[in-house]
């Protein structure tokens, strides 16, 4: 098993899909550090909201094989 | 009361959706309607707008709720596109209806600025064959603070 990633908005094009499965970190701030460093700083931008399983989550968090990490960043919807 | 809303992936029809919602709310002495659609200009080719389906939905019924409770309102109706719009196209329809207008119309206003500015849609757009993602503009984030 492992995790799986979803980048939107403006990070999709800065991780060069919109999703893809990554082998298990047993944290958020785990996941984050493995990323490619100009992705990995992106994603930890303050504007950058996260969810896990589709939860808004604060900080970092504990990780479970399986889970779904989305990076939001800011919104521009109408 | 009613409150219909929709995520759409596919073009709607404003015209038919607000007739069927105006034939739902005869009790309705007014109602007030706002259609978002793809400016036409700027050499845009067409619109996309991306949505997460896990959140994207669950918060446009939160806000319809919060309109709801702090309005009096006869029927709610919110309709987001999510996908790839030409100009012209239909965005985002919002309309409610009340025994007296300014309800409606206050309505009508916060969700469209709650819309704009912390639902969960992601816009970019295509101009001279190129995509480029749209940042919320300053004054989107301003609108909000009329409501605190």
């Amino acid at each position: 098993m492992a995790l799986e990633l979803v980048f939107l908005g403006r990070l999709e094009d800065l991780a060069g899909s919109s999703g893809r499965a990554v082998p298990f970190a047993p944290s958020l701030a785990a996941v984050i550090a493995a990323l490619e460093p100009d992705l990995s700083a992106a994603v930890k931008e303050p504007r950058i909201r996260y969810a896990v399983n589709g939860t808004l989550v604060q900080g970092d968090v504990e990780l479970r094989e399986g889970d779904e990490v989305a990076f939001l960043p800011p919104v521009s919807g109408g | 009361m009613s409150s219909t809303v929709r995520l759409s992936t596919d073009p709607f029809d404003p015209a038919e959706a607000l007739r069927q919602f105006a034939a739902g709310v005869p009790q309705a002495g007014g109602i007030v309607s706002f259609l978002g659609q793809v400016r036409e200009g700027g050499g845009v080719e067409a619109l996309e707008l991306r949505h997460y389906a896990p959140l994207t939905l669950p918060a446009m019924e939160a806000l319809a709720a919060r309109v709801r409770e702090r309005w009096s309102l006869d029927g709610l109706l919110v309709i987001h596109r999510s996908g790839t719009m030409q100009p012209g196209e239909p965005i985002v329809l919002v309309a409610a209806a009340a025994r007296h207008r300014r309800d409606a119309f206050a309505a009508a206003d916060f969700a469209m600025d709650h819309l704009k500015s912390e639902s969960w849609f992601w816009k970019r757009e295509k101009v001279a064959g190129e995509w480029r993602w749209i940042e919320p503009r300053p004054q989107d984030i301003e609108d909000l603070a009329r409501w605190a």
